[in-house]
């Protein structure tokens, strides 16, 4: 081994702690990429196989109910290959154990062949036989939910008549991924459950003979997909179709497309900083270490290295410590992304997972890690390589120190000397305490952007659940019913007060742009469901027009005072012309609002309405729900305590563990920072220290040189990092942006102190480290080496 | 006023029985010093002689409470300062005794002042730091900082800032060995007047023999042992002191 080697290996030990603190920073930076990166790849390749293993439908349309003859011509529709009709009817579910109905959606599998779009993947079991009208399969999901399987069985009111079912299999679906139950805003698999049944156990029930009311179909790769669409709503129209949708418009596939948007947004906002952040740190640090070889670099010069061997020497210790930071990185990257991976995948109920390694972002975090190292080392070396070696084996020329105030600082003595020195050093040096400050502030920020989302969504729920709906439940009709049917709701056991309500499909179009939404039409006055404006103030819905909210009016470039034309999907597709009112806020769901007597205006066809909120008497709940399950008009009743439990649950297990890993990273980068400049710090100023020493200065005198300048550091850098933190989350935010949900930017003030709680802790800690090393300090040895 | 000889009868202010000190360095022991037995009295200018490695700067160390011996005793005012914890070593240093060293060893981020000022904050019974910087003729100097200051300059700061806490022993190691003759001189006189003036015990070590002669005595250092040790009957001021 060469003895320039042998000076790397002998530097790296001696280093140790150092060289470990810096890779672990790059370590953060290389893993936040790799698993986010990582995990997000393996569910969209996961989503993908089981897509096409399970022959997903590329078109999905409703009615109310067609007739089969008209398969011929929609089989003949150019660009449909394949194509299946299917029964699918809500049912209310008595199941054993549970105090409230749930919810379930029946789908029709073909009596003679098994399904072969959307075909179910089974889990356990078997699906139910032909001419057996009483067997079921279940989604996988509800069965856990209520730990039922093959065997078991449970009752349902179909189409208000009351049938034992019994349980033959356990089934994943492809369209079902994310099952969304009547008028719930997060799926719910307690009170929520898919059922496959053989069409002919349908048809009589719900009046089905000869009739379909869903069709899936497979469509060429060629298809276009607008002709087919408007060839199907052609077809469909007369039967009370509601426009076919494509795949990205299926509700299940939607909202796992939200899902993976979020991991997406975690991944390629998130990393990138915390990339970055590492590798200026480590740029930083490096930097800093380097500098202080200076000496040794001078005297390798007057000894004949050339500049560029010299560089190379520095750029082999460097070399190996972005390796150690990239093969830790690496590894926690690739175990944190399989784990992540694994638990979205139970999340969202893939039978399997397919994990992608991704070489190209091993690639990328190292280039940038090793980029980012290699940058800060040079940087140290040509400034040194630059000078003649006589002056660079002689320590740097004292730094021009000057008083704060002038002459008059030296004067009037404000601070203790110890003091002074700190202030002054920090003062003489400014760009690097600003640099030092800044990287310390980034340490801050990436505190605050990984902490934020607690925050944020602590404020969807109260926006959502406190100040919007306010109700404890919400009854769904069957179907619509006539406006005197709220007198009924009122006279349910523990209904205190009932507010009714009526939906309706809708596309709006303004211009040439257009959005297919849901109209939430209110009473006048009402107190349950309230519209809030950004700031959130209660709007009362106008006796004409429409609130819109934000994010609609944003994509249709509405302004109040614009008048837009609805296309009413579920009644003939007429279309009829509306101003808008106000814009206002909502998080979840696209939804636009209305006054109940407008909307009925507009439709024109009566005083109708689909559902009521209501207020309960918490100690009638069972009189409620026993109510519910017998009254076949009711198609759901939906409890918002149990929607709050399921929607903060749903929002701890997606992002609450990924923030979580965001913060454990940030928190080692902080460490690693903090400890790297309490120690750089330390050896630049030892002889200085040690002088004080000698001088009879006892060890927590001189530790409090080190520790002024590290808290001056750390104080600067706190409203920096506040500052950036914003920003870092504004851009997290932004990401998050989807059809289905809009998160709210909100920083409360103690996810700042948090931010700054921890920092404060890595510098406390590091400054204790310093300080064992002061106490070592060998005072004879210190003073002998040259200054 | 100070006279040696008289001193000679009182109390020594260090003594030194059987002060040896081993380096354990991995496999090698290296002996620096190998049984010193030595006395300095109040008032008295010592200057110890030798070459590298000859432990003149061991002893003065560990009689500055820098180090510890391994063996023998080191007594200053009759306390064994070899039994002294850490925290009583940097208390004694405190409280007792002023070093100057050959590379200064000022905190360049302080003015001449303030340098001098850093010792009065925690000194018991110190000067002024002004009163301190005048002995060495650096009045008009105060708030230079280091980097301002020429060597012979900044080594006079590290007087002044050894003697600002009027201490017992002032210990200095190749006080000029950085500085060429005529600074060398000029810092020479402000040891010697700090001797005279404040009857300050002080040890000098230096490679330079011709210093030998402002000395009362002067001690050789050979292989961590005094080969030789001279008290000169007559002094020469430090002008006088060829280099």
């Amino acid at each position: 081994m060469r003895v320039l080697d042998r000076k790397v290996v002998r530097d790296l030990r001696r280093l140790w702690a150092q060289i470990i603190a810096v890779a672990l920073v790059m370590a953060c930076g290389v893993a936040t990429i790799v698993l986010a990166v990582g995990a997000y790849r393996s569910l969209e390749e996961t989503r993908a196989t089981f897509y096409a293993r399970q022959n997903f439908a590329d078109l999905f349309a409703t009615a109310t109910r067609a007739p089969l003859r008209l398969s011929t011509q929609i089989d003949a529709i150019a660009g449909i290959r394949s194509t299946e009709y299917r029964i699918s009817k809500p049912v209310v579910l008595d199941i054993q154990g549970m105090m409230e109905p749930a919810a379930g959606l029946v789908v029709s599998i073909p009596d003679t062949a098994e399904p072969v779009i959307n075909k179910p993947y089974l889990r356990k079991g078997r699906l139910p036989f032909q001419g057996r009208p009483y067997e079921v399969a279940i989604d996988e999901k509800f069965a856990i939910a209520h730990g039922i399987g093959p065997g078991d069985g449970f009752n349902a009111l179909i189409n208000g008549k009351y049938r034992e079912l019994a349980v033959t299999g356990v089934v994943l679906s492809p369209e079902f991924i994310y099952a969304l139950g009547p008028g719930d805003l997060i799926p719910d698999e307690r009170r929520f459950g898919i059922m496959f049944m053989r069409r002919s156990a349908l048809e009589g029930p719900f009046d089905m003979e000869g009739g379909f009311n869903s069709l899936v179909a497979k469509l060429d790769t060629s298809a276009n997909i607008e002709e087919v669409l408007d060839r199907v709503d052609d077809l469909l129209k007369p039967y009370g179709g509601i426009g076919a949708i494509e795949r990205d418009d299926q509700i299940s596939d939607a909202f796992l497309d939200n899902e993976l948007q979020e991991l997406r947004s975690m991944a390629l906002v998130i990393p990138p900083i915390f990339l970055f952040v590492s590798a200026f740190l480590v740029n930083m640090i490096l930097s800093r270490l380097i500098s202080l070889e200076r000496e040794q670099i001078g005297l390798l010069k007057a000894i004949g290295y050339s500049n560029l061997a010299i560089a190379g020497h520095y750029a082999k210790l460097v070399l190996v410590i972005a390796a150690i930071g990239l093969a830790i990185g690496s590894a926690l990257g690739a175990w944190l992304g399989r784990a992540l991976t694994q638990l979205y995948g139970t999340f969202f109920s893939f039978p399997y997972l397919i994990f992608l390694e991704s070489f190209d972002l091993y690639a990328l975090a190292g280039g940038i890690a090793v980029a980012a190292a290699l940058a800060g080392a040079a940087n140290a070396i040509w400034s040194v390589v630059a000078l003649p070696p006589a002056v660079a084996m002689r320590p740097a020329a004292p730094l021009r120190y000057r008083s704060f105030l002038g002459k008059a600082g030296l004067i009037v003595h404000l601070f203790s000397q110890t003091t002074t020195m700190a202030l002054r050093h920090l003062a003489r040096r400014p760009v690097r305490t600003a640099i030092t400050s800044l990287g310390t502030s980034f340490s801050v920020a990436i505190l605050c952007t990984a902490l934020f989302m607690f925050d944020s969504m602590e404020n969807m729920i109260d926006f959502t659940f406190y100040q919007s709906e306010r109700q404890d439940g919400m009854l769904t009709f069957s179907n619509e019913r006539a406006a005197e049917s709220i007198t009924a709701v009122r006279s349910l056991p523990g209904v205190m007060r009932a507010e009714p309500f009526r939906s309706t499909a809708v596309r709006m179009i303004r211009g040439h742009r257009e959005l297919e939404m849901e109209i939430s039409a209110l009473p006048a006055n009402g107190d349950l469901a309230r519209v809030l404006t950004d700031s959130g103030t209660p709007v009362q819905p106008p006796s004409s027009g429409l609130l819109v909210p934000e994010w609609v009016a944003k994509k249709l470039r509405l302004k109040p005072g614009d008048i837009v034309r609805l296309e009413l999907l579920q009644h003939d597709s007429r279309v009829v012309e509306a101003p808008v009112t106000a814009i206002v806020q909502t998080l979840i769901g696209l939804g636009t609002f209305m006054e109940l007597n407008a909307l009925n205006r507009l439709i024109g066809d009566g005083n109708r309405i689909s559902g009521a909120r209501v207020k309960i008497d918490q100690n009638r709940l069972d009189d409620i729900f026993d109510e519910v399950k017998h009254t076949p008009a009711i198609a759901s009743f939906t409890l918002l305590s149990a929607a709050k439990v399921k929607f903060r649950e749903i929002i701890e297990q997606n992002i609450a563990v990924m923030a979580s890993v965001y913060v454990v990273l940030a928190v080692i980068i902080t460490f690693g920072v903090v400890y790297n400049s309490a120690r750089i710090q330390l050896a630049e100023r030892a002889r200085e220290l040690a002088s004080l020493r000698v001088l009879g200065f006892t060890r927590g005198e001189v530790s409090s040189v080190l520790l002024t300048e590290l808290g001056v550091i750390i104080a600067l850098a706190q409203p920096l990092g506040w500052l950036l933190g914003y920003g870092f989350a504004w851009s997290v935010i932004r990401g998050f942006e989807s059809d289905l949900f809009r998160i709210p930017l909100v920083v409360e003030p103690s996810t700042f102190a948090r931010a700054s709680m921890v920092v404060v802790a890595a510098g406390v800690v590091s400054a204790l480290i310093a300080r064992r090393r002061i106490d070592k300090f060998d005072l004879v040895s210190v003073l002998k080496t040259r200054e | 006023m100070n006279d040696p000889q008289l001193a000679r009868s009182t109390e020594p202010v260090f003594s030194t029985r059987g002060v040896t000190k081993v380096y354990r360095t991995g496999t090698v022991d290296v002996w620096a010093l190998r049984g010193v037995d030595l006395d300095l009295y109040p008032g008295e200018l010592a200057v110890m002689l030798g070459p590298s490695g000859s432990g003149k700067s061991t002893l003065l160390n560990i009689m500055g409470g820098l180090d510890v011996p391994t063996e023998g005793k080191v007594y200053f005012r009759g306390q064994d300062l070899s039994t002294y914890s850490e925290r009583k070593l940097t208390r004694y240093r405190r409280d007792h005794v002023g070093f100057v060293f050959q590379f200064y060893n000022l905190v360049p981020s302080l003015s001449a002042w303030e340098n001098v000022a850093l010792v009065t904050e925690i000194a018991k019974n110190p000067m002024k730091p002004e009163e301190a910087l005048a002995m060495v003729d650096l009045e008009d100097r105060m708030s230079h900082f280091p980097a301002q200051l020429s060597g012979g300059e900044q080594q006079r700061v590290a007087i002044a800032r050894a003697i600002v806490k009027q201490p017992e022993v002032l210990l200095c190691d190749e006080p000029t060995g950085a500085l060429d003759s005529k600074t060398g001189v000029i810092v020479l006189e402000a040891l010697a007047r700090v001797n005279e003036e404040l009857g300050t015990t002080t040890a000098i070590i230096t490679h330079n023999a011709g210093i030998r002669q402002m000395a009362h005595r002067v001690f050789s250092f050979l292989d961590g042992r005094i080969s030789e040790q001279t008290v000169n009957e007559t002094r020469i001021a430090p002008s006088e002191v060829s280099w």
